[in-house]
This record gives structure tokens, C-alpha cells and sequence, in this order.
């Protein structure tokens, strides 16, 4: 085994020798190890602009002084910095002021839906028309009133929720608690039935004899006239807004069972302005309905 | 200039302990500094540990694979902070036996899903999610309703997950099973033990709205609803960063 010089390349042979086969140790060519050297060179930059190796109990910060968590922030506060020229309006304005103004309310049909999208659209849908025991909220008939401002609280505080303010929804489970007969509950689904529709005719139930039963125990709420009462978010049962169904069963189940749905708080997710922005975006969208 | 090369090339033990040294750089450097820096992950030292029933929500969160679809990882960009809220912490997923970080993402995020949505939705849209989100490509797990928890192995979970530092005491072992009815018995006596274990804020309801049975659901939905609630560092990082 020897090392010896090939005549016709010029490069050294590894000193391996097969049947008269001498194998060559070839270099590399040389724009390979220009490019090698020049990611080397490369690497040992970026070691001394950014944050790269520990050191004991910290590490080196680099001469760029970059952070991913501050730049961030910068960036989330040039974001905001930037929207202020129609945010401000809707901060400080009131809604009929926003409504007014046809430049913000552009502002408010753009940033809506994204907004309605990332939070809203998973109970209420994307279109916003709900689903069962999720209300449609292109409606007029509003359980916790119409008008931006509660909606606005609404979002705010939810219902039924863990926020000290929470709207407080309660229908009690008439059947299960043991507050009304069977015979009762048949009735006054019969009577309810008849308020909004009053060609309805029940397979059981005494509309005449539910009057009765509506009368002692459900007008607390749903108010004499069955028109419903938005400080306790019971609903107006004279419509054809149905939350849980307005058929016989869905109603049935709905005494028997009781509701107490829940809708979070959004007061610690999303911005004042957001909440202001998606009050406006559903007025607006229940002013479009057909 | 390769002559050091050339000799170390013929020496089969010292090349290779060569290449190991080499070859493992990289992770000294990215691994070592977990232990000796301080700062790679921040102090909480209010946050609890997952409570039984939230801790065999996360063994079903595994066992189904939701991970494969749901990162739970909030990365520091506008998008996302605009979006799920303020960037994960490290400290966040400190008592997380695997973490479930994910990188995929054909659902969203789940990192700060918890109190996002209500127990009634989880439990809709986990039974079948078109029923609430029609454009949805997510399984239905209706099943989960119907499975009943197995509690008898929960101390066990609990004594393995202190064995790799999470800080279960002997008594919160002890209870293991009897904190994971607790929970979700609001009425009943054992649910005074999970507030006086696991905090007063703990949330202890129904999830299921089932409140005769024990199913995978209240575990897996009380899981959902707790996720980045476990201490709210990542919420005060935030606040002060926009001072």
C-alpha cells in the first residue's frame, strides 16, 4: 500500500489497489467548497447577529438585539396604530352616531364578518341563522333586546355565564321538578301552541285549560299577553321565532325539561371595539333581512 | 489539509465517537439550555395541575387523536394573536405528559378554546359536528356520550404523572376517582373535595348535561373547556408587553 502520484490527473491515489485498479482521491470541485465555505461563513454571521448559543445560565443575544415576542408586539401595535382612523370614531362615538356615518359602517361590513367568523360562527353559523338552541340572530325578536347597545352587553357579560354581570336565564323544568302534571304541561303547549298559530290543532292538550295553567305560572315571565320580557330573556312565545322547535314535541320537552342556555362571556377575549364592531354588524344584517 | 482527516478516517472507534460528538452538537445546544436557562420557561406559580376528570379528558383527546387535527400552540404572529389570543407560553404546557403542540392544523387551534364556546355546543358538535358547523370535515364522536369513564385506573394516571414532576399530592392520588364524580356533581359532597384540592375556581358542573352518568364526554368536554385557563401568565405577558 502506497500513496503515489496518478501521472495522468495529477491527484494523489488513496493507496488502495484492486486487480491493478488504483482508485483516486479526488478533491472536491472547487465551487463546492467555495459554497461550503461560504455557508460556514454564513453561519458564524448569523451567530453573531442573532440569538444563538447558551452560555452557562443565559445565552448570547446577538448584535441585532432580535425577539420574536417583541417584534410581535411591535407589530400588533402598528396594526392598531394603523386601524385608529376608524376605530376611535367607533370607541368614542354612540351607535346611532356609527350608524350615521356611512364611511365607518363600511368599516364595520369589513371587519363584521371576520370578526363573526373567528367567534361567533360556530354556534349562530356563519350566516348567522343559528341552530337548535342556538338563536338565529337575523331575527327581530330579540331575547335580550334588539337594540346595539344590549346586544353589545350581551357579548359583553353572556348568559348564563361565569361573568359576575351575567344575563340570568332561567326556564324551570316544570315536568321533571314536579311543578306540573303531565295533563297541565299537554294543556298549556296546547295554549302556547295556539298564540302563534291559532289555526293549530293539538293531538292533545286543552288549549282553554292551558290558558289557565299559563296564567298561574309561565306570565312571571312571558309576561300577560305571552309578548315575552327582555330583562329575564323570556322569549315572546306570540311569534314564530323558535329557538328549541316550535312544534308541539319541541315545546313539550322544553316545559318538561326546562332551558337554561349558556352563551360565554366575551368581555375578556375580545376589545371593546370588537364588541361594538359585531353589535353593529348584526343590526346591520337584521336590516338587510328580507 | 485533510492529512488529521485522512488519519482519523482510519481509525474506526475514534471516528465514530467522533461523528457522535459532531452529530450531537445541535442538540446539546437546543436541549441544555431547557435546564440551565431560566428563562426558557416562565414561572406560574399559581397554576394547578389538570383535576382527574380533565386529565382522563386528555388521555381521550390522545386516544382519539384530535391532536392530529388541533395544534394547541398559539406561534408569536399578528395572525394568530389576532385571532386565538395572546401567543402560548412554555409554562402553559408544563404539566403536559406528552405536550400536544401539534403543527397541523385542519381544525383550529384549541390552546385558549376553553369558556370559548358552551358545554351545549361541545357536546353538539362532538356528537356530530355538522349538526352546528355544516362546512365541518370533522368524525363525529357520538360515542362518547354512551361510553361510560373508567375511573379505577385515575389514581394510577395521577402517581405516573407525579413520577415525571407533576405536582399531585398523595391526598389529590387518594381521591382520584372520587374528585372525578365530584366534578361533575355540583350538588353533591364530593364536589366540596375538588374545590378544596384543585382551587375554588375549578369548574365543577354537569358537561354532558347527563347528569345520571359518568361518560367520556364530561371528561373530554371538561378538558376543552379548561384548556389555556390553567394560570393566565400568557394573558399577563400580553398586558404588560402593550404598556
Amino acid at each position: 500500500m502506497s500513496l503515489e502520484r496518478d501521472p495522468k490527473t495529477g491527484w494523489l491515489t488513496t493507496g488502495h489497489e484492486w486487480n491493478g485498479l488504483t482508485e483516486l482521491n479526488t478533491p472536491l470541485p472547487r465551487l463546492v467548497s467555495l459554497f461550503l465555505a461560504l455557508a460556514v461563513l454564513f453561519s458564524v454571521g448569523c451567530w453573531v447577529l442573532m440569538p444563538a448559543w447558551p452560555v452557562g445560565t443565559t445565552y448570547t443575544k446577538g448584535l441585532l438585539g432580535l425577539d420574536d415576542r417583541t417584534e410581535l408586539t411591535e407589530s400588533v401595535k402598528q396594526a392598531t396604530t394603523d386601524r385608529t382612523t376608524w376605530t376611535d370614531q367607533i370607541a368614542t362615538r354612540s351607535f346611532a352616531e356609527i350608524e350615521a356615518e356611512p364611511r365607518v359602517m363600511t368599516a364595520v361590513r369589513q371587519t363584521g364578518p371576520v370578526l363573526f367568523g373567528d367567534n361567533c360562527a360556530a354556534c349562530h353559523g356563519r350566516d348567522a341563522k343559528g341552530g337548535k338552541g342556538f338563536p338565529d340572530l337575523r331575527t327581530t325578536s330579540w331575547l335580550w333586546g334588539g337594540s346595539p347597545e344590549a346586544i353589545a352587553e350581551t357579548i359583553r357579560v353572556g348568559i348564563n355565564s361565569a361573568h359576575p354581570e351575567s344575563r340570568n336565564s332561567q326556564m324551570p323544568a316544570f315536568g321533571r321538578d314536579q311543578i306540573l302534571q303531565r295533563t297541565d304541561i299537554e294543556n298549556v303547549v296546547a295554549y302556547v301552541l295556539s298564540l302563534s298559530d291559532p289555526k293549530e290543532k293539538p293531538v292533545v292538550g286543552n288549549a282553554e285549560a292551558g290558558k289557565a295553567v299559563f296564567t298561574a305560572n309561565c306570565v312571571v315571565c312571558h309576561g300577560s299577553e305571552a309578548k315575552g320580557t327582555a330583562d329575564v330573556g323570556a322569549p315572546n312565545l306570540t311569534d314564530s321565532f323558535w329557538m328549541y322547535g316550535g312544534d308541539g314535541t319541541s315545546i313539550y320537552n322544553t316545559v318538561w325539561g326546562g332551558r337554561q342556555g349558556h352563551m360565554p362571556t366575551w368581555e375578556s377575549r375580545l376589545s371593546p371595539v370588537d364588541r361594538k364592531i359585531l353589535a353593529l354588524y348584526l343590526v346591520d344584517l337584521g336590516k338587510l333581512r328580507p | 489539509m485533510f492529512g488529521l482527516h485522512y488519519w482519523l478516517e482510519s481509525k474506526t472507534v475514534g471516528f465514530a465517537l467522533c461523528i457522535i460528538i459532531v452529530a450531537s452538537i445541535g442538540g446539546v445546544v437546543e436541549i441544555a439550555p431547557l435546564f440551565t436557562i431560566h428563562q426558557t420557561v416562565e414561572d406560574s406559580p399559581e397554576m394547578r395541575v389538570y383535576t382527574p376528570l380533565e386529565q382522563a379528558g386528555r388521555n381521550i383527546y390522545v386516544r382519539e387523536g384530535c391532536y392530529a387535527c388541533h395544534s394547541q400552540m398559539i406561534r408569536t404572529l399578528r395572525d394568530e394573536v389576532e385571532r386565538y389570543g395572546p401567543y402560548s407560553l412554555a409554562v402553559e404546557s408544563k404539566y403536559d405528559h406528552p405536550m400536544l403542540w401539534g403543527s397541523k392544523r385542519t381544525g383550529p387551534d384549541l390552546a385558549r378554546v376553553g369558556g370559548k364556546y358552551s358545554d351545549e355546543w361541545h357536546v353538539a358538535h362532538l356528537v356530530n359536528p355538522r349538526d352546528v358547523v355544516p362546512e365541518s370535515v370533522m368524525p363525529a364522536y357520538a360515542r362518547l356520550l354512551r361510553n361510560e369513564l373508567r375511573t379505577d385506573d385515575l389514581a394510577s394516571h395521577l402517581k405516573a404523572l407525579r413520577a415525571v414532576g407533576v405536582p399531585y399530592t398523595d391526598d389529590m392520588i387518594a381521591n382520584a376517582r372520587a374528585d372525578a364524580y365530584g366534578q361533575v356533581s355540583p350538588d353533591s359532597p364530593l364536589a366540596e373535595g375538588v374545590s378544596k384540592r384543585y382551587g375554588d375556581a375549578t369548574t365543577v358542573r354537569v358537561f354532558d348535561r347527563n347528569p345520571d352518568q359518568l361518560t367520556e364526554m364530561d371528561a373530554l368536554v371538561a378538558y376543552l373547556q379548561i384548556l389555556g385557563r390553567l394560570t393566565d401568565a400568557a394573558h399577563k405577558s400580553t398586558a404588560q408587553a402593550g404598556e
